[in-house]
């Protein structure tokens, strides 16, 4: 297949872990990256590499997160090879925690469907005294949890910035400070892509991975991308000595000391503030799940908004009426950077044929009208 | 008001004579120090030149109060038995006991299971 240049509009994890894989695998790659004046879901997110819990209904992205969670170790490798950065990425298996009967129920369903997809999704449940006897420090109102063993953490900052690394490393042309206003295909079939501020830039290939930005900018090339802004909010604690040796849904511990605790879940458009309310309902629940966290201070607390489509899993679509463009949106950037770099990227760059069944994930489905959908993040 | 110093170095900073300045006692790493009311800790220990005041969790690298404002949180110490203090922010009171913070504190369980040797 020949090299064609590639235009990929947006450098969150998502954008940049598909441009890492379009030039690893050889191709000229000119990035757009809006900066850090973006919402950049990237810098806010809670660093989970997660496959519990993820494809319910959607065999496809079972497989896909699977896909990515065992091409982990590798890019961790890479990055810290090309990049010099440690990403921190760790991967002991993690716990989901629950505090209801009603709850534990719901999820043993849910993972029961899980485990007969495709590879396989290994999961345990757990009542509470072997959880107890796994995580010493859970409190007296967890009811009991859930245990998979290919889930992990990592530094999402670190991931960011080592991409960032790795693509100057491989010689992408990354211009910074370019908010991505308009996207058409000209006369040649190629396509442009034009900044608010009047400048533009074509190429043959051109990759859509701006986030919320998507939005519009898909429609413009004949896409289907609906996402829509849900804020998280999470809290961090001063620097401990670790106590918390696996990454659980509600808190973890990075291996620099810092506990991050999650999360809110909140349809509040695009504010990516803050609220006592949230700060509050978080730590009651970091304190329900490790009570010994009384003794550990806050050091900050921040909003996010997360890329949500309507039933909370990724689009990937190369567009039908104007094929070289394709565009890549979902809300797990960190867990799957793996599969956005080494499946996405030399698809997206035209050097690998399409990923098997990829049609799964195109945001045409969201147009079914007999489909409804919900994202029970 | 002339203040002994706890290290070896001189101290870089002096306390300005004030008449009715009254004194209290802390404990610095189990050395009496003796410091003028009503200032912080951060500023009672550096006129006793008592840097470093921490080490860091990561590196383990030597640290001193930098911005004095509670915003750097450089000057980390362990105040009465309770890590992390913030020195800066703290005003001293007659019989205070101060250590330095080595690393990152251990919360309750994490020193539980040192003393078990899990």
């Amino acid at each position: 297949m020949s090299k064609e240049e590639v235009l990929v509009v947006g450098g969150g994890v998502v954008g940049a872990a598909i441009a890492f894989g379009a030039a690893r695998a050889g191709a000229p790659v000119v990035l757009l990256d809006e900066g850090d004046i973006a919402h950049r879901a990237s810098r806010g997110n809670f660093g989970l590499v997660w496959m519990q819990s993820k494809g319910s209904g959607f065999p496809r992205y079972a497989r896909w997160c699977r896909d990515a969670v065992d091409f982990w170790p590798r890019l961790a490798q890479e990055l810290q090879e090309l990049a010099g950065v440690d990403v921190h990425l760790q991967q002991p298996g993690g716990f989901w925690i629950g505090f209801s009967d009603a709850e534990m129920q719901a999820r043993a369903a849910m993972l029961e469907e899980l485990k007969d997809i495709g590879p396989g999704i290994p999961y345990e449940m757990l009542d509470r005294a072997e959880l107890k006897r796994r995580l010493p420090a859970i409190g007296p109102t967890v009811a009991g949890g859930s245990f998979c063993p290919l889930d992990g953490h990592v530094n999402p900052l670190k991931l960011l910035h080592a991409l960032h690394a790795a693509l100057k490393a491989l010689g992408v042309r990354v211009h910074a400070g370019v908010e991505v206003a308009r996207v058409s295909r000209r006369q040649d079939g190629g396509y442009a892509a034009e900044s608010r501020d009047g400048r533009s830039w074509h190429a043959p290939r051109l990759v859509l991975a701006a986030g919320l930005g998507n939005k519009t900018l898909a429609a413009q090339v004949g896409l289907h991308a609906p996402v829509e802004p849900n804020r998280g909010q999470v809290l961090i604690t001063e620097r401990l000595e670790p106590f918390l040796h696996h990454p659980t849904n509600k808190a973890r511990q990075t291996n620099e000391g810092t506990v991050q605790l999650g999360y809110s879940i909140e349809d509040v458009g695009f504010d990516d503030g803050t609220t006592v309310s949230a700060i509050e309902w978080i730590a009651r629940r970091a304190l329900a799940t490790f009570p010994v966290l009384s003794e550990a201070r806050l050091v900050r607390a921040w909003g996010a908004l997360r890329v949500m489509t309507p039933d909370g899993s990724p689009i990937y679509q190369e567009s039908p009426a104007c094929p070289g463009a394709y565009v890549a949106t979902s809300h797990s950037g960190v867990s799957l950077a793996g599969t956005h770099a080494y499946v996405l990227g030399p698809w997206m760059a035209g050097l690998a044929p399409a990923p098997d069944d990829i049609e799964a994930f195109a945001g045409d489905r969201y147009l079914d009208p007999g489909r409804s959908f919900s994202h029970a993040h | 008001m002339h203040i002994e110093s706890v290290s070896r170095r001189p101290a870089l900073f002096a306390a300005q004579a004030r008449a009715d300045a009254s004194i209290v006692t802390l404990r610095f790493e189990d050395q009496p120090i003796r410091v003028p009311a009503g200032i912080s800790v951060a500023a009672a220990l550096l006129l006793h030149a008592a840097a470093p005041f921490r080490t860091t969790p990561v590196g383990a690298a030597p640290r001193a109060p930098y911005c004095m404002m509670g915003v750097c949180f450089e000057c980390l110490v362990e105040i009465d038995g309770r890590p992390n203090r913030q020195a800066c922010l703290t005003p001293v009171r007659d019989g205070m006991v101060i250590r330095r913070q080595h690393g990152a504190s251990s919360l309750p369980l994490s020193r539980q299971e040192e003393e078990h040797g899990r």
